[in-house]
């Protein structure tokens, strides 16, 4: 299938889909960014709960409570991508108005990836010293003021280090979301590569990914590092 | 200013229950800095956590400045909380915070405008003295200087007692003493009351007005320093004065008895008595152990002595003749 990939036919197609990719890299950031940002948003409280709700936490919650979240997290957590974003279509037509198209594809991103990300910050919030918690509490400290003040600023650099790492899945999962017609690279790489056997444009699109997985990696891990205060400099 | 009922611990762990705290009454004065000690595992830690209730007892009663601590709310006991501070041993200071402000942390609790409390942070540091080291980081700071923020931050709200859970157990000798006497001047200039955990006796000898000393669980005994330290009645006071005291068999428990001799002041320490025994009585003695050691400014010297049988009550009037020495006959289990 390679065999042709820079015969003059391919270049010339990849000549009519090039002033296309501006708007392609512009979509799948911009789909991207917002569905890490909504699911953060969502995911944010749920792995704190998830922390502090546990019994010996700082809030603790009912067991059925707790019980209940991870099952709807683990729940999520298991669906193919694929079939979470047909499965999702009601909910779209009812947010959005519509189950295809750009902006559709941000409900099933979001809901893929707000559990993913209540799991980083589960993580993240578990590494937090109990010592430190403690110590705040003895300083009369309230629960939320301990989440606040303590919990969250004491993990932002393992928070910005996960958050990097939620930003560059739901990258890969935008682009999956080409099938329901969602713009972006993914969208140019499925159409063109998949569907028409343009395998050069593929190639193109693919590399302008794992460029952008690049890119993202390396200024999250940076400003992960540069707001750790823990590091001596 | 504290003061603990019949405070009992159990905690629930795999191999069933476990008793941390049995029974354990203490009375601690407004002003004195009082010294708790024992072995790991001596239920110090679980014992310090009660006086704030960041551990609750099983039963028994805890009474801070004149109010019980296990009958307020939990609005009360933070309110509460503010004036019964804690520092650590290891200092458990907010890494992303520069030291500014962690001091500024629990004024920031409480409501403080940013202002003032940076202002009294400011203040609290120069009292530490570390008033250059507002900026950086506790990364960046030395053991000692983390525990002098710590020290700062547990003065921001002017509490009437500070907490020391084993503040100094991670600290080199040198640095232990200059955190102990800063202890030692806010204790005299604020007259804030100090309760200092600890499993090391020259804390304790260095600072404390009085000791307790928890075995198992339980209060072994409790007193002035110089008391207990001069003459344990306890075996758990005994095996924590003398450490490395002689073994029980290192003479014939048949041919000789013992006797713990206690100097008082350094002008009986400066007693020949061993060789007096010899040169005057023709009293031959055994020194199964001697040390000497400084309490509150004194000297006390303690000796044990094996006397042969047939001389020991001779021995003993000669001994008695002095009046700053103390006698007591003790078994051969003694160290």
């Amino acid at each position: 299938m390679y065999s042709d990939l820079f015969s003059a036919e391919s270049l010339a197609d990849l000549q009519t889909v090039l002033p296309q990719i501006p708007f392609a890299i512009w979509e799948t950031l911009y789909v991207t960014l917002l569905s890490t940002f909504l699911a953060t948003v969502i995911g944010l409280p749920l792995g704190v709960l998830l922390v502090v709700g546990e019994k010996g936490g700082v809030l603790p919650l009912p067991k059925g409570v707790l019980h209940v979240l991870n099952v709807i997290i683990n729940l999520l957590r298991s669906v193919p991508f694929l079939i979470l974003m047909i499965m999702v279509f009601p909910l779209s037509r009812l947010i959005i108005g519509t189950a295809v198209g750009t902006a559709a594809t941000i409900v099933p991103l979001v809901v893929a990836a707000f559990p993913f990300i209540a799991r980083l910050v589960e993580g993240s919030l578990r590494e937090v010293d109990p010592n430190i918690v403690e110590a705040a509490q003895s300083m009369g400290a309230t629960p939320v003021q301990i989440i606040c003040r303590v919990m969250i600023p004491e993990s932002v650099p393992s928070l910005l280090q996960n958050v990097t790492i939620a930003l560059t899945t739901i990258l890969g999962y935008s682009a999956m979301s080409g099938i329901i017609g969602g713009g972006g690279l993914g969208k140019i790489a499925i159409d063109y590569g998949y569907y028409r056997y343009k395998y050069l444009v593929m190639l193109v699109a693919v590399i302008l990914l794992v460029l952008l997985v690049q890119v993202l990696q390396t200024i999250g891990t940076k400003l992960a590092i540069h707001s750790d205060k823990r590091l001596k400099k | 200013m504290i003061e603990l009922k019949h405070i009992c611990k159990t905690f629930d762990s795999a191999g069933g229950e476990v008793e941390a705290l049995k029974d354990v009454s203490l009375k601690i004065e407004k002003g004195e800095i009082y010294g708790i000690i024992g072995m790991s595992g001596a239920g110090k830690s679980t014992l310090v956590r009660c006086m704030n209730l960041l551990e609750r007892p099983t039963s028994g009663e805890i009474w801070v400045d004149g109010q019980e601590l296990e009958k307020m709310s939990s609005k009360e006991l933070r309110q509460a909380r503010r004036e019964i501070t804690m520092i650590f041993q290891h200092f458990n200071l907010l890494m992303q915070r520069t030291c500014l402000r962690n001091v500024c942390f629990p004024m920031e609790l409480s409501g403080m405008k940013k202002a003032d409390a940076e202002k009294r942070a400011r203040e609290l540091l120069e009292l530490v003295g570390l008033p250059d080291k507002a900026g950086a980081y506790p990364a960046q700071l030395s053991g000692g200087q983390q525990q002098r923020i710590a020290i700062a931050r547990a003065l921001a709200t002017n509490p009437k007692v500070l907490l020391c859970d084993e503040a100094t157990s991670a600290l080199d000798p040198n640095t232990t003493h200059q955190i102990l006497q800063l202890i030692r001047e806010l204790n005299r200039e604020l007259g804030i009351t100090v309760v200092i955990i600890t499993h090391q006796m020259s804390v304790v000898k260095e600072i404390c007005d009085k000791v307790a000393i928890l075995d198992g669980g339980e209060v072994a005994e409790e007193g002035l320093v110089s008391a207990v330290f001069a003459a344990p009645k306890s075996a758990a006071g005994r095996r924590l004065v003398f450490p490395s005291g002689a073994d029980a068999l290192v003479s014939d428990p048949a041919a000789e008895r013992r006797v713990r001799l206690i100097f008082r002041d350094s002008q009986t320490t400066g007693i020949p008595l061993v060789a007096r025994l010899a040169a005057e009585e023709s009293i031959y003695c055994n020194v199964i152990s001697a040390s000497t050691q400084q309490l509150s400014r004194e000297v006390y010297g303690s000796m044990l002595l094996g006397i042969p049988s047939a001389q020991f009550d001779r021995a003993v009037d000669f001994i008695k003749a002095y009046p700053n020495i103390q006698v007591e006959e003790v078994d051969h289990n003694v160290q």
